[in-house]
């Protein structure tokens, strides 16, 4: 599937097979022809997927296809096993967690997880996650902190959960116990935001050593369709508010909301699934050997640093 | 979030206009109400008990012991992001300055709360819906590590539509910068009370204000974390009546108590004293 901007190329890519076919069915050399439309698609496509607006990468960020915490977890990961249930209400299956080895490392992992269908889609909620989601996750870490291992999230949600029954069990207390309950990891957190970041319900799992994100993906307050809703009172300036809120990548390595980009395949992740799942590998096994050094305490307090120096504000 | 609230049309000025001002009106049942005895009453309904909204420093005069409060929050609002949505960011902090003779949403100082050291945090919901962008986060912070350094309990009262927007992921940091700095009163075994007031929504019930020692809400409060609209969006039903409302959290297990205003210092002292390391039974500080 397309998205609007990328019809261009999406046109281009047609024609150009147009042409090998029927260069292939009637013998008429067409080589000049295909060649020049060739250069011209490179062209094409280092001019839009090299000058992406903020909404552009929202999209991409959304874009079906693209690697969720599952698909990383069974392709960058070995032998993981899913764990279930919050051990107090009910199992959340917009978020997933368990045990595996990344490259022979054990880790405890904990990710949101969208559907990679409408019908997984509405099973797992679109990826927002009730309190008991929450709360599975934060078993997952006190697990990890148990047993020593390194704690590995996967970020992407729309956000929490927006209903009835997530009020009525606590969504407001859950997200923030499960920011404490991270923050006081005594194991290296590494968090990865691989496609939105959808406010508190993202940040709840989002309270790591280093926060990594997708080259492609968006981290904010607020979805930029609800900012739209609020501040121009028309969900559809949603791309005015993408630009405003400042949510790419490189503009959250600029405010030091993230630490480093990993880099995804010319035109996003779903292009190239297992590139963007490789690079996604190299990224965590460097950063995880990067916090190897830090003992327990230094690692809540590198943690406690990182976090409590991000704002801008003045001094009177 | 639900900020929403905030942006929604002023209601046209001249809806008392046949009120003289030394009258108002209360919110709920319509009363007439004479305004010195509505202050006195801390901004109750006497006929109704409806709890009306608190300015700020008159939050603080009902909950410090008087001449006790030393005032500690100084910070100035910057626009990292060079916001700009119908109206730039700057434009918008200089109305809302100008509005409350305030810097920013917070203000915050030293106090004694019944001869109890305190830091004393007041959100005030007239500074862009109380939303917490870097300067709350950071006074919050600083507040929680001072009174941490100084033996002192922490109490904040939220008011509050949630993170603000136009901070964007600064503002959403500022949820992880505030719970983190509840551990300092943590590890010096320091009581920390968190007063949920009319609304508390959002990023700031999902930090700091859910993650005290003790909750009190007051009244018919609307606290929660996405704001009615947004439900009712996402549902696209009806929402039950009482729905997100002080009650309904105690109801529902989320805070300690629902206690009227004009008990609530009681209350927050008899707390402080109990949970306070300084302070035994029957004794002063």
């Amino acid at each position: 599937m397309a998205l609007e901007f990328e019809k261009p190329i999406l046109e281009l890519e047609k024609r150009i097979a147009e042409l090998k076919e029927t260069a292939r069915t009637t013998g008429v050399d067409l080589e000049a022809e295909i060649r020049l439309l060739e250069e011209r698609l490179a062209r094409l496509k280092q001019e839009v997927y090299g000058h992406l607006t903020a909404w552009q990468r929202v999209q991409l960020a959304r874009a079906p296809g693209r690697p969720t915490t599952l698909d990383v977890l069974e392709k960058a990961f070995q032998d993981f096993l899913e764990l279930h249930g919050d051990r107090a209400f009910a199992d959340d299956p917009a978020i997933v967690g368990g045990l595996a080895y990344l490259e022979g490392e054990k880790v405890v992992v904990v990710g949101h997880q969208k559907g990679r269908d409408t019908k997984e889609n509405l099973q797992r909620n679109f990826g927002m996650p009730h309190p008991e989601g929450y709360r599975k996750a934060m078993r997952l870490m006190d697990l990890a902190d148990r047993f020593g291992y390194p704690f590995i999230s996967f970020i992407d949600t729309p956000g929490a959960y927006p209903g009835v029954s997530a009020e009525e069990r606590g969504q407001a207390w859950v997200i923030a116990q499960s920011i404490q309950r991270m923050s006081r990891l005594r194991v290296p957190a590494i968090a990865l935001i691989l496609g939105e970041g959808g406010s508190g319900g993202a940040l709840a799992i989002g309270v790591a050593n280093r926060v990594l994100i997708m080259e492609n993906a968006w981290y904010s307050v607020i979805s930029p369709e609800s900012c739209a809703a609020i501040l121009w009172r028309e969900a559809k300036e949603a791309p005015k508010a993408a630009e405003a809120l400042r949510l790419t990548p490189t503009d959250l390595l600029a405010q030091k909301v993230v630490d480093a980009i990993v880099p995804e395949p010319e035109g996003g992740a779903h292009k190239d699934p297992l590139k963007a799942i490789q690079n996604i590998k190299e990224a965590l096994l460097r950063t995880l050997e990067e916090l190897k050094e830090l003992s327990p305490e230094e690692l809540y307090q590198d943690r406690y640093r990182r976090f409590r120096t991000l704002g801008a504000y003045a001094e009177s | 979030m639900a900020l929403e609230r905030l942006f929604r049309r002023k209601r046209p000025s001249g809806e008392n206009r046949d009120v003289p001002e030394l009258w108002t009106k209360c919110e709920a049942c319509g009363a007439q109400l004479y305004k010195k005895e509505f202050k006195e009453n801390l901004y109750v309904c006497p006929k109704c008990g409806h709890h009306h909204r608190v300015p700020a420093p008159e939050r603080v005069e009902m909950l410090a012991d008087a001449g006790t409060f030393q005032e500690i929050t100084r910070l100035k609002p910057l626009d990292p992001l060079g916001f700009v949505d119908t109206k730039p960011y700057r434009e918008r902090l200089k109305a809302y300055q100008e509005e409350t003779g305030r810097p920013d949403a917070i203000l915050g100082g030293t106090c004694a709360i019944g001869g109890v050291p305190a830091v004393l945090m007041v959100m005030d919901y007239a500074f862009a819906g109380g939303s917490m962008g870097s300067v709350v986060g950071e006074e919050i912070a600083r507040g929680a590590e001072r009174a941490a350094a100084e033996g002192r309990a922490l109490v904040i009262v939220a008011a509050s539509g949630g993170a603000r927007m136009q901070e964007a992921a600064l503002s959403l940091m500022q949820m992880a910068k505030t719970v983190m700095s509840l551990d300092r009163l943590w590890e010096r075994r320091l009581p920390y009370v968190s007063i949920l007031t009319d609304p508390t929504t959002g990023g700031v019930t999902a930090s700091f204000a859910a993650l005290a020692d003790v909750i009190f809400a007051e009244p018919g409060a609307l606290i929660g974390f996405a704001g009615p609209r947004v439900i009712r969006q996402t549902i696209r039903q009806e929402l039950p009546e009482g729905f997100q409302r002080s009650e309904f959290l105690l109801k529902h297990g989320m805070v300690d108590r629902v206690t009227d205003r004009r008990r609530l210092k009681a209350e927050v002292v008899q707390v402080l004293r109990h949970l306070h390391p300084g302070v035994s039974y029957g004794t002063g500080v």
